[in-house]
Parts: C-alpha cells; sequence; structure tokens
C-alpha cells in the first residue's frame, strides 16, 4: 500500500474528493518552491504532483513551459527535483508525492537508478506524460516492480476499445484529461466530463482525478462532483509566476481545495 | 561484416516502431489513438497500387520526377579522383526534395479525410513544400517557424504566405526547430479530429520514420536505374553521401542500396564551428547520446541532466538537435558512417559547386558536396561517388553573401523580412 493508496482510503471514508495540486519544481527557485510545496497539505492538498522540469514539454501550455524554463534557468535538475521531494519529506511522511514529466531526463539517468533514487526520496507515483501503454516495458513496468504507482492519463481521445489497455497496467489513480490539449488551455465542462469519468469507472475501480482547464474554485467543485478528485495546475503557477507570495499562493490554493471538497 | 546480417538492413522498423533500441512511440495518450490509425491507413495505402498511382503522377507531371543523375564533370576533373554524380533533387518543384514526401503525406491526409494540415519547418523548404501541395488541393495549411528561423529565411516565409498558409512564428523555448516541433505537437493535441501532421523529416513517432523514408526511397531508387542507364546494367554506386538535418533525404538515397554491401554510405552532419563540447554544431551521432524526444528514442543533443540542447549550423535546415531513428541504429550497427562539415567548409564547397557546375546549392547539400571534395581526391577514377543535391540555394543567397562579406543591405531584395 502507497501513500496514495492510504490517502484514497483515507478520503474515501471520510466521504471526501481529492484534491491534486501540480507545481513545478524549483519555480521560481528552490527555496521559495520549497516553501510553497511544503504549505500544499496545509491549504487543503491531498495529492502533490511535483513537475520536473524538462526543456521540451511538448503536452504544456505557456504557463507550465515557462515554469520550466525559469526552474531550469536556476539550476533545477532531476537530482535536485529529488532533493526536493526528500527535504519535503522531512516534516511531512503521509501527503503522496507524484513526480510528472517527461521520460528523458529519467532515461538519461537510468531507469533502476531513478527508480530506487525516486523510492528513497519519498516519491509515491509517477506520471510521464510521453510513456503511453505501447511503452510499458521502458518504466511503467519497472516501477511497478520497485513499489511505486505509475498513473496514466485517460483522453478523450481514449475510445472503449482502447480504454483497457490504458488502465492494465495502471496503479494509484488514474489522471482522466477533461480535454484534447495542452495544459491550461481550455476549459473543461463538468457536463461533458461527467458521463466520460463514468465510462471509465465502469471498467476500473481505480479513483479518476480529473485536470486540465481547471481554474476556479467553483470549476474544481463542479469538476470533483462528478470524479473522485480534481487537479489544478496552471492556475497556481501563474500565481507564482506573477510575483505573489507564498502566503498569497497557498491562500489561492486554499479557496481552490475549498471548492473541490465541496465537491 | 557478415552477409547475412545485411539481409536484415531494410525489414526495418519492428511492430513496435523500433530500429533496434531507436524509434518507438513517444507520445502522450491523447496522440496515440491518432499515430494509430495513421499507422492502419499508411499500411492500407502502402499495399494499394492506386495511391502509388496517383502518387507517380503527381511525381511525374507536378514535381518533375524523376530528377536527372548528373555527371559533375568539371567537379570531378577539379578534385582529381573519383567520378562524382549529383542526384538533383533541387529541380524538384518547390526546390528540394521535401516535397516527394509532402506529397504521400497529404495524399494520405485526404485519404483520411482530414481537412487542416500543420507542419514545422525549419529552413522553411518543408513549410514552403506543404503550403505548396496544401494550395494544390485546397487544404487549409499552418506552418510553425522558429522565430530565429521566420528572420533568416525570409524568402521561404513569404513564399508560405503567398501560397495561402498561415506562418506561425514560434518564440516558446529558444524559437528554433526543435521547437516548432513542439508548437506542431501542441497544436495536434488540440486539433485532433480535422488536423493532419504533416511531419518533415524521417523522425517522431512510428509510422512517420518509416513513412517518410518510404515516400523518400524515390531518390535511391531512381538513382538505382539511372545509374545503370548510364554507366552499365548492374553498376551500383560506390559511395552515396548525404547531408543530415533530420535525415530524410539521406535516408530517401540511402535505403534502397542498404543490403548492397559494395555501397558504401556516408551521412554528413552539420558540424557548424566545430564538433567539440560547446555545442556550436548539430551532429547529433557524433556529439550526442541516446534519449527521446519528439515521439522516437534517437540520438540527441543533451547535457548531462537529460535537458535537451540546442544545435547550431549556419544551414537553417541543419539545426535539428536530433536525428531520425533509423540513422541511429545505421550508425550503430555500422552499416552506414557518419561524419560531420563545419560551416567554414560548407561555405567552400557552396562555391565550388557554382564555380565548376553552374549549380547554386542549398547550404544543406553544400555539406555533403564538402565532404566529397575530402575524399574523392584519393579516390580511383572509377569509383563513383553520388550525393544527393537535395536542395537549391536560393534561399542561402542572402545568408552565404552576408560570410563572404558582401553587403546586400542596400538592395531591395536584401532586406530581411520581419513582421
Ligand atoms: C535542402 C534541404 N536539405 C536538407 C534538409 C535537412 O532535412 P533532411 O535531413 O530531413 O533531409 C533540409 C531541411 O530543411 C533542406 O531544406
Amino acid at each position: 500500500m502507497t501513500r496514495i493508496d492510504a490517502k484514497f482510503a483515507e478520503l474515501n471514508a471520510a466521504g471526501k474528493k481529492a484534491f491534486v495540486t501540480y507545481v513545478m519544481a524549483g519555480d521560481p527557485d528552490y527555496d521559495t518552491s520549497l516553501e510553497v510545496v511544503k504549505g500544499l497539505p496545509g491549504a487543503g492538498v491531498d495529492i502533490i504532483e511535483l513537475g520536473l522540469p524538462f526543456t521540451d514539454p511538448m503536452a504544456d501550455g505557456p504557463t507550465i513551459q515557462l515554469a520550466g524554463q525559469r526552474a531550469l534557468d536556476g539550476g533545477m535538475t532531476l537530482e535536485r527535483t529529488l532533493q526536493l521531494a526528500a527535504d519535503f519529506r522531512k516534516t511531512d511522511d503521509t501527503t503522496p508525492i507524484v513526480l510528472m514529466g517527461y521520460y528523458n531526463p529519467i532515461y538519461n539517468r537510468g531507469v533502476d537508478t531513478f527508480l530506487a533514487d525516486a523510492k528513497a526520496a519519498g516519491i509515491d507515483g509517477l506520471i510521464v506524460v510521453d510513456l503511453p501503454p505501447e511503452e510499458d516495458e521502458e518504466l511503467c513496468i519497472p516501477a511497478q516492480k520497485a513499489g511505486l504507482n505509475f498513473i496514466r492519463l485517460a483522453t478523450p481521445t481514449t475510445d472503449d476499445a482502447r480504454l483497457p489497455k490504458v488502465l492494465q497496467n495502471t496503479s494509484g489513480f488514474v489522471y482522466y484529461v477533461s480535454i484534447t490539449g495542452i495544459t491550461g488551455a481550455a476549459e473543461a465542462e463538468a457536463g461533458d466530463v461527467g458521463p466520460e469519468v463514468a465510462r471509465i469507472k465502469a471498467a476500473t475501480d481505480l479513483p479518476i482525478i480529473v485536470g486540465f482547464g481547471i481554474n476556479t474554485p467553483e470549476k474544481a467543485e463542479k469538476i470533483a462532483s462528478v470524479a473522485d478528485g480534481a487537479v489544478v495546475g496552471s492556475a497556481i503557477v501563474s500565481q507564482i509566476a506573477s510575483g505573489k507570495s507564498t502566503e498569497e499562493v497557498l491562500a489561492f490554493v486554499k479557496s481552490l481545495a475549498d471548492g473541490a471538497h465541496r465537491g | 561484416m557478415a552477409d547475412d546480417l545485411f539481409n536484415s538492413f531494410m525489414n526495418g522498423p519492428d511492430e513496435q516502431g523500433r530500429f533496434g533500441i531507436f524509434g518507438g512511440r513517444f507520445v502522450s495518450e491523447t496522440l496515440m489513438p491518432l499515430i494509430l490509425s495513421l499507422e492502419e491507413e499508411y499500411n492500407r495505402a502502402k499495399d494499394d497500387p492506386s495511391f502509388w498511382a496517383e502518387m507517380r503522377d503527381l511525381w511525374t507531371h507536378y514535381v518533375g520526377r524523376p530528377s536527372p543523375l548528373y555527371h559533375a564533370e568539371r567537379l570531378s576533373a577539379e578534385l582529381g579522383g573519383a567520378k562524382i554524380y549529383m542526384k538533383r533533387d533541387e529541380l524538384n518543384h518547390t526546390g528540394a526534395h521535401k516535397v516527394n514526401n509532402v506529397l504521400g503525406q497529404i495524399l494520405l491526409a485526404r485519404r483520411m479525410g482530414k481537412t487542416r494540415i500543420i507542419a514545422e519547418t525549419g529552413a522553411g523548404q518543408h513549410g514552403v513544400a506543404t503550403a505548396t501541395v496544401c494550395a494544390k488541393f485546397g487544404l487549409k495549411c499552418v506552418v510553425y517557424m522558429g522565430a530565429h528561423d521566420v528572420k533568416r529565411q525570409a524568402p521561404n516565409v513569404f513564399r508560405m504566405r503567398l501560397l495561402g498558409a498561415e506562418v506561425i512564428p514560434v518564440t516558446s523555448g529558444r524559437g528554433t526547430l526543435k521547437d516548432a516541433m513542439n508548437d506542431a505537437l501542441r497544436d495536434w493535441v488540440t486539433n485532433v479530429r480535422d488536423t493532419f501532421y504533416c511531419i518533415g523529416t524521417a523522425a517522431g513517432p512510428h509510422p512517420y520514420p518509416a513513412m517518410v523514408r518510404d515516400f523518400q526511397s524515390v531518390i535511391g531508387k531512381e538513382v538505382r536505374w539511372q545509374l545503370a542507364e548510364q554507366e552499365g546494367e548492374g553498376r551500383l554506386p560506390d559511395t552515396v553521401i548525404a547531408a543530415i538535418g533530420g535525415g530524410s533525404n539521406a535516408i530517401g538515397l540511402f535505403h534502397p542500396f542498404l543490403d548492397d554491401p559494395s555501397v558504401k554510405i556516408i551521412g554528413v552532419e552539420a558540424g557548424g564551428k566545430g564538433v567539440d563540447d560547446r555545442i556550436q554544431h548539430c551532429a547529433s551521432l557524433t556529439g550526442g547520446r541516446p534519449g527521446v524526444l519528439h515521439g522516437n528514442r534517437t540520438y540527441l543533443l543533451q547535457d548531462e541532466d537529460g535537458q535537451i540542447q540546442e544545435g547550431y549550423s549556419i544551414s537553417a535546415g541543419l539545426d535539428y538537435p536530433g536525428i531520425g531513428p533509423e540513422h541511429s541504429w545505421l550508425h550503430d550497427t555500422g552499416r552506414a558512417e557518419y561524419v560531420s562539415i563545419t560551416d567554414k567548409e560548407a561555405l567552400e564547397a557552396f562555391q565550388v559547386s557554382c564555380r565548376t557546375e553552374g549549380i547554386i546549392p542549398a547550404l544543406e547539400p553544400s555539406h555533403a558536396l564538402a565532404h566529397v571534395m575530402k575524399i574523392a581526391p584519393d579516390l580511383p577514377s572509377d569509383h563513383i561517388i553520388v550525393m544527393n543535391m537535395c536542395g537549391r540555394g536560393d534561399k542561402d543567397v542572402y545568408t552565404v553573401a552576408k560570410h563572404l562579406g558582401f553587403d546586400m543591405s542596400d538592395t531591395e531584395e536584401g532586406r530581411t523580412f520581419e513582421e
């Protein structure tokens, strides 16, 4: 049982939806980023997605692209991203951390070394955008063996015929990408999302968390009400980008968390 | 190399889209169903004689194929060694080999009922070819081009606009070819229903590397029969040489010869200011290591953290930090040899071609020619080299003028095209 499984068991028992946030590790710098991440659980965040910076984030919109660039310009690396997770773990041993990014930095490090280091740093799961089920041998299967959850994205283009393949080696939860598009782009409509979540639910017992295009407490509430939880990324990253203080950023996160938890 | 090994060189990729460890399908889930349906459609088209009949008709009447195989007599004499042939793909409609592939992909897009075509472009040649074929078929065309390249390839930007394409200058990342490819992929993820992504080189997720290779292989296939016609039945080239950006003109020339062990195969990467630790080049094979980018595993320019580095070359068509996966495999298996040529050497070759043959080459094939100039003098006169003259130099005359210290800034034409 990973921290992710434990967290969902706890939320289930309390009848609560999950609120998940994405922030880029090292944005705008290591210390500020660590401070924000440390403050997330207190602001109501149930699961932290920690962005691993990459030069070529092909599924991300401008907001997260720029966050990655700021982090890289500040000297962020895979090693320091894992260090940030380890520093967080010194004061929080229960909030799950999902590392989210692209495959090349991981492949470059060597999958086995990476998995050992990630585990030691207190990472619980991985979302690697450019590893579809067709490439499961690369990282998904080794990660599961190493005791890390491999969380897959399901999208509006994942039809019924393909869905079992996407769910096959997924663990922890399923991340439903509510739009065809990049992060921070179009808005998701709860009316469209509900039936899609139901379709996926019929094929798996895993929790379904919905993300992309959620940027207000109201939307977080609506989406969470038709799923097992909601993810907010770009809207929070924008706050960091605009130079808001950590307190202001966390106050915004709290408002989103309250929205999602009403859902 | 053992004969039995040769049997396998033309069979790639496997079911997973792999050439050895290279290639694959490293894309987001949103795109995965799209590339699977593209693969299915391509496999159907490949076995459909009517598809190839349509291609052949367009190649003949629209592109002007076959392109000539030309014995560069004065160049051969000046170098005093090997007998040099140029495969004249610079004479194609739109001025480069790019159109061979674009026609194939657009015919596929039509079969799939797609109405909106997107493309990335570096030098602008692939963008121009795509805009051209879209105009011919009345399809909407959107071309992503790095903001930096928009400036240095101004004539091609204007051409694309004349042809009715929308050119989007890309400022994300560092505003270069790889960023243009990222933005094209982002467009595709957003517009999944009506859009076809027409990739300009033999890279990207499977089936692109194989599909683009198949469309470009018309180059090597023509060379086979043309050389036999000029040199006698069964005569094969001794060496084939081509420049490599992503590797599409090169694989098009090489592929039909992979199983002929007597044919030496040489790919020429852009050495920029020289291949050393500071990345001032885009020689992915000579100066990179395997990694994953833009949907495939291949040799990449990257730092120790696995972050992708920018390539540099005088030639906008070569400065891509990766290379098609089949080349990575041909490199690792030793079937092909890969070398690099500096900006300076390419500029020299550019001028030699103008002066000895009356052919103004693009800067990309000037790299291939520069390597020909290095090796030809030491080879016997019955050694036949075929180099791919894959593009003409009209687009590059401003760049070359600048490097040669010829000031064109006062002239009307010399003005750079800026937004
Ligand atoms: C004339 C010419 N040659 C070569 C290239 C490099 O591409 P590839 O390696 O795919 O042939 C380009 C790309 O723009 C080009 O315009």
